[in-house]
């Protein structure tokens, strides 16, 4: 329970940004609003005690139930969500961050939803967000150079969305 | 200056330039571990930009992950990292079994531990011998692979693969330890003691070794914890930090009571932890630090891993004891279809090339909702771009050749 001075300071200082925080998780989580993500970060990163200086790992979760059924049952709305995974050398805290962003920006099926970059705080985040782009189809405003990583420049969709579904075929390669 | 006259022939010698030329390295090129593309721009030899290309071997583990359940997706984390499949295993193991809140018994915590330094020991005997090939020596290399070869046969008797073991699963291993096979491990362990000291006059002191490796590719502190490196490549730039010391108290309960040391040198003093473990009664001496090694560099990187695989034959040889003396139950692997809660885990281990995580979702079903792998050679190799620039192009291997990544684990 060592975060919950962390959690007090960073509701002291973003007040509204700071969205929600779950410290009965298994791993505790902060979820924060997508506008005051790079301030936090850089926050979390400096200051005094914490010094989280270190990015694990970037991913992106896609809530949406394809299965008509089960999806009268979920009890979320079909969103994403960019998970964060920080740690701490100096401190060895451990942190997750959270943003909930909608799955196609403004609705429109095909526009990708945006974050901004914390590619600034963390080198290490390049990388990370550009996986995340290419597999799941964010797009991390004021990164340096944000593309594909994984797949192919001229790959079609992102596989790691639930309702993606395979080409049919790529450059004569038999897709399904 | 358009505009000026040339009236100093000097003028005209400043203004010659060669040619800039992209040059493509890979994807088959043999120093670059596996299918790696480098393209660099270099002028002349000096190279002034890289840019890594990945991908060529995805094989979209995590949307399989997404379709499976936990105990099918073990064998898919033995593709990842291949070279030491064993604590591929034992990451994701340990976080289904954070999700589930399960306990190993203790006899199943000393079996890993076991198991998982032994594939350290084989992950950094590749990682050297390979690492002599690239800089165009290759006795080391099948010095290597000759002990390696060993650590194989052990595992092959364990559990019946010599490559993707899939032996530790979450809840536990598939079997126990065959009769008789923890004294096999002991004579391995006792003659692969006394070769310790013969790889490391194959290359540690080498002196075109260290010309070669020796204040090439220095990376600050600073700068490998900004790019998130992790594992040798950390702690050669001088971070005291290994997840068996400093990690979740899931994983670190492994490592309870046993005794041995982060390699890692003093940044002040730029010295490594003393030697401290003995066969036949003589204490072994590393070798000394060559003069031209600054913290950071490509030997030092080399050398923590040397040096850890001693550490690991310290952690097995005690590994070993406390495995005979405990009994009872080495775990029971959970259910193939296990109802996977609607949590989420995140879970690190220190995996030989850095810090492995596995990140899982759970939605009540036994197919987990999202399956994420961090991988550590994928942060590691992100460093290149930054550390490449302005060096020789000889020296891209050497730079490559100690970040000792594996393509299967960046590219997943």
């Amino acid at each position: 329970m060592s975060e919950i001075p962390l959690v007090s300071e960073l509701r002291a200082k973003f007040g509204e940004g700071i969205i929600d925080v779950n410290l009965e998780a298994i791993d505790e989580w902060v979820e924060v609003n997508p506008s005051v993500l790079v301030e936090v970060c850089q926050f979390l990163k400096e200051a005094e005690g914490f010094r989280f200086d270190m990015c694990n790992s970037i991913t992106v979760v896609d809530y949406l139930e394809t299965d008509p059924k089960k999806a009268a049952k979920v009890d979320w709305e079909p969103h994403l969500e960019v998970v964060y995974h920080l740690s701490s050398i100096a401190t060895k805290l451990t942190l997750v961050l959270k943003v909930k962003i909608p799955r196609w920006k403004n609705g429109v099926e095909g526009e990708l939803p945006t974050v901004p970059s914390v590619a600034g705080v963390w080198a290490t985040a390049d990388w990370h967000e550009r996986e995340a782009y290419d597999l799941s189809g964010v797009n991390f405003l004021g990164h340096p150079h944000l593309k594909r990583i994984l797949c192919p420049d001229d790959w079609e969709g992102h596989p790691l969305r639930k309702d993606y579904e395979m080409p049919l075929e790529y450059h004569g390669i038999r897709g399904r | 200056m358009a505009t000026s006259k040339i009236d100093d022939p000097r003028v005209i010698e400043f203004d010659v330039r060669t040619d800039e030329m992209l040059i493509n390295m890979g994807p088959q090129h043999p120093s670059t571990h596996g299918v790696l593309r480098l393209v660099l721009r270099t002028d002349g030899e000096v190279v002034s930009d890289v840019e890594p290309h990945l991908g060529y071997l995805h094989r979209c583990a995590e949307k399989i992950g997404e379709n499976l359940t936990a105990r099918q997706w073990v064998p898919y984390t033995d593709r990842m990292d291949y070279l030491a499949a064993m604590n591929m295993n034992l990451g994701w193991s340990l976080v289904i079994e954070k999700l589930l809140e399960y306990d190993l018994p203790e006899r199943g915590r000393h079996l890993r531990v076991i198991i998982s330094e032994m594939g350290r020991i084989a992950s950094h005997l590749v990682a050297m011998g390979t690492y002599g090939l690239d800089l165009g020596s290759f006795t080391p290399f099948l010095y290597g692979f000759r002990e390696r070869e060993k650590i194989l046969n052990l595992f092959e008797e364990a559990c019946g693969a010599r490559l993707t073991y899939s032996y530790l699963t979450p809840g536990g291993a598939t079997a126990d330890l065959p009769v008789g096979w923890t004294d096999k491990c002991r004579q391995f362990l006792n003659q692969f003691k006394e070769v310790i000291p013969e790889l490391h006059t194959l290359l540690t002191t080498n002196s075109i070794f260290v010309s070669r490796t020796a204040g090439i590719g220095v990376m600050s502190a600073k700068m490998a914890v900004d790019y998130g490196c992790t594992g040798p490549v950390l702690r050669g730039s001088g971070v005291y930090h290994d997840l068996r010391f400093h990690g979740e108290e899931r994983y670190t309960e492994m490592y309870e009571g046993y005794v041995f040391d982060v390699i890692c040198a003093d940044p002040e003093t730029g010295e490594y932890p003393e030697s401290n473990y003995e066969f036949h009664g003589d204490s072994l001496d590393y070798p000394e630090i060559p003069r031209q090694a600054i913290l950071g560099d490509c030997w030092h990187r080399f050398y923590v891993r040397m040096l850890e695989v001693v550490q690991s034959v310290r952690l097995i040889e005690q590994a070993i004891e406390k495995y005979e003396a405990t009994s009872g139950d080495w775990g029971t692997p959970i259910k193939l279809v296990q109802k996977l809660p609607a949590k989420e885990a995140y879970m690190e281990t220190e995996a030989p090339r850095g810090q492995m995580g596995f990140y899982v979702v759970g939605n009540g079903d036994s197919i987990p909702w999202r399956v994420r792998a961090r991988s550590s050679s994928f942060c590691n190799l992100s460093v290149t771009a930054p550390l490449c620039q302005g060096i020789l192009l000889a020296d891209i291997p050497a730079i490559v050749g100690s970040l000792d990544v594996v393509m299967g684990e960046i590219d997943r």
